[in-house]
């Protein structure tokens, strides 16, 4: 597995320029006769944030879970911009926290570790479950915990994967708007450096994350061009630049023909 | 005040129970041979206690080895099943079959195979166990959570890996309530093949008691009986949710 030297604290250390991106080519997939996207062509430049905006059932989960392995592509590939695999390079977010309810907060941490069957490095996970202000709950089991903590143990659980790639499915959709925001701050602070791949159906969100942005829509879906919001990520909600984009592009998908 | 009303309900319920029992018994003329009384059953408790042990300790062992196995071969059953589809087509119809025909038609076959000792007993407890542990377990394994396993996949765990630390794991909750329900009719298994034939145990008892119009031995043979089975349920529910905390059904729980 090539995992990259990284720092030791991948906390908000930024990670080494080399940090690779993603690049997709001509991606589509097909049920049957049925076109759920085609030729899409996108790049995630390495180190950048990038959010991934589109409605319910357009296919951005499915995006992501072929970048991941977990879906095979009708046609094209995608690989890093260094032109190796994606494969072991990735670390997964999904819809919700996913944390194993049978083990405690920091085992779901270090769970990598006990599933490759490598020792598990307890110092590193519990310095990452400071960083999400969580080392108090560390013995406590996820069924403990509000749903914004089980969002800050998954944080946790993501950062210690050590991996270049963070890709996300929305998750911070279930968390209410407040938590949410503080979430994303947390998000955006520690994952600075590594090149993210953010999936989700709020505007919002994707343009207080996000360094730039590009829509899903239409069936068969196909990609806008990339959007840049002005500012670094994250952006205080109440952002002149961020307003302005995100009431663009509320209009622009509320105004979009319906399936 | 509720931990107290939780343990005084029981108790009332017991005392009703014996209260109408006593009075049938005492004014409506209902010979003893018929409906013994309590005063009557408790003597016979007492004055057959060693005898009554003794059977209870053939009883206990027949269920518990008939657990044992039982739940051993409902477990690896399971397994097998949902790991290999070419087994499943193979031993999916043996399963049916299996519980298809009643075990009281089998008792006497198996008695006649293998004698009036235990192992007849324990094979008959064994038949009524292991398809409830197959059938909840395997139901267990094959709905692992997928979110659970793609996570799993992304951290590149290998098979056995996924299937140690996330398939099984996430399986424990579905076997523990199959394991409840073995435990339930376990003595169903144990008594019946004790009535077919046998030399010893709590249903060698009751009918040679039965045969003999001893009734008071008889009444005395079922209250053991079922105060085993309910201590046994009770001793493997509460065991199954400590070894289970973090399972959503041992939180609620009484």
């Amino acid at each position: 597995m090539d995992l990259q030297p990284l720092v030791a604290s991948a906390a908000a250390a930024a990670l080494p320029a080399t940090c690779p991106g993603i690049r997709v080519s001509d991606l589509s997939l097909r049920y049957g006769t049925t076109v759920i996207f085609e030729d899409l062509n996108f790049m995630v430049a390495g180190g950048s944030f990038v959010a991934l905006l589109g409605p319910s059932g357009v296919g951005k989960s499915s995006v992501l879970k072929i970048l991941a392995g977990l879906a095979k592509p009708t046609t094209g590939r995608c690989e890093a911009t260094d032109g190796q695999k994606l494969a072991g390079r990735i670390s997964y977010m999904g819809q919700t926290d996913l944390l194993y309810p049978w083990l405690r907060v920091v085992e779901n941490v270090v769970l990598g570790s006990r599933l490759r069957g490598e020792p598990k490095d307890y110092d590193r996970a519990m310095h990452l479950l400071e960083r999400v202000g969580l080392a108090a709950r560390a013995k406590a089991l996820p069924s403990e915990l509000s749903g914004g903590m089980r969002q800050r143990a998954a944080i946790a659980r993501t950062l210690y994967e050590q991996r270049p790639i963070v890709l996300m499915d929305e998750p911070f959709s279930a968390l209410d708007p407040f938590t949410r925001t503080r979430i994303q701050d947390l998000a955006a602070e520690l994952m600075q450096g590594s090149t993210v791949l953010l999936i989700t159906h709020d505007p919002l969100e994707a343009c207080r994350l996000g360094h730039s942005l590009m829509v899903l829509s239409g069936h068969p879906a196909r990609l806008g061009a990339p959007i840049t919001v002005p500012g670094t990520p994250p952006r205080a909600p109440d952002n002149d630049d961020l307003l302005h984009t995100q009431g663009h592009l509320l209009r622009m998908l509320t105004e979009m023909e319906p399936r | 005040m509720t931990q107290f009303v939780n343990i005084a309900r029981p108790v009332i319920t017991i005392l009703v129970f014996l209260a109408i029992w006593w009075s049938i018994s005492a004014f409506t003329g209902i010979p003893s041979f018929m409906l013994p009384s309590p005063p009557a059953v408790f003597a016979a408790l007492q004055s057959q206690a060693g005898y009554l042990a003794e059977n209870t300790l053939t009883t206990l062992s027949e269920i518990m080895l008939g657990l044992l196995f039982g739940t051993l071969l409902g477990a690896i059953t399971a397994l097998g099943v949902v790991f290999s589809p070419v087994l499943e087509r193979w031993l999916m119809p043996v399963l049916v079959l299996s519980q298809a025909i009643p075990v009281f038609a089998l008792a006497p076959l198996l008695v006649l195979w293998l004698g009036f000792g235990m192992a007849s007993k324990v094979l008959m407890a064994v038949l009524v166990i292991f398809f409830p542990v197959t059938a909840a377990f395997s139901d267990g394994l094959r709905r692992t959570e997928t979110g659970w396993l793609e996570l799993a996949r992304t951290m590149n765990a290998p098979p056995l890996a996924m299937m140690r630390h996330v398939r099984l794991m996430a399986a424990l909750p579905a076997f523990a309530s199959g394991l409840r329900v073995a435990t339930a009719i376990a003595p169903i298994g144990a008594i019946l093949g004790e009535w077919v034939g046998a030399s010893a145990g709590l249903g060698y008892v009751m009918i040679n008691a039965n045969a003999r119009m001893q009734t008071d031995v008889m009444f005395a043979a079922l209250f053991i009986l079922s105060v085993l089975a309910i201590t046994l349920y009770v001793v493997v529910d509460r065991s199954l949710r400590k070894l289970l905390y973090w399972a959503p059904d041992s939180v609620g729980g009484r």
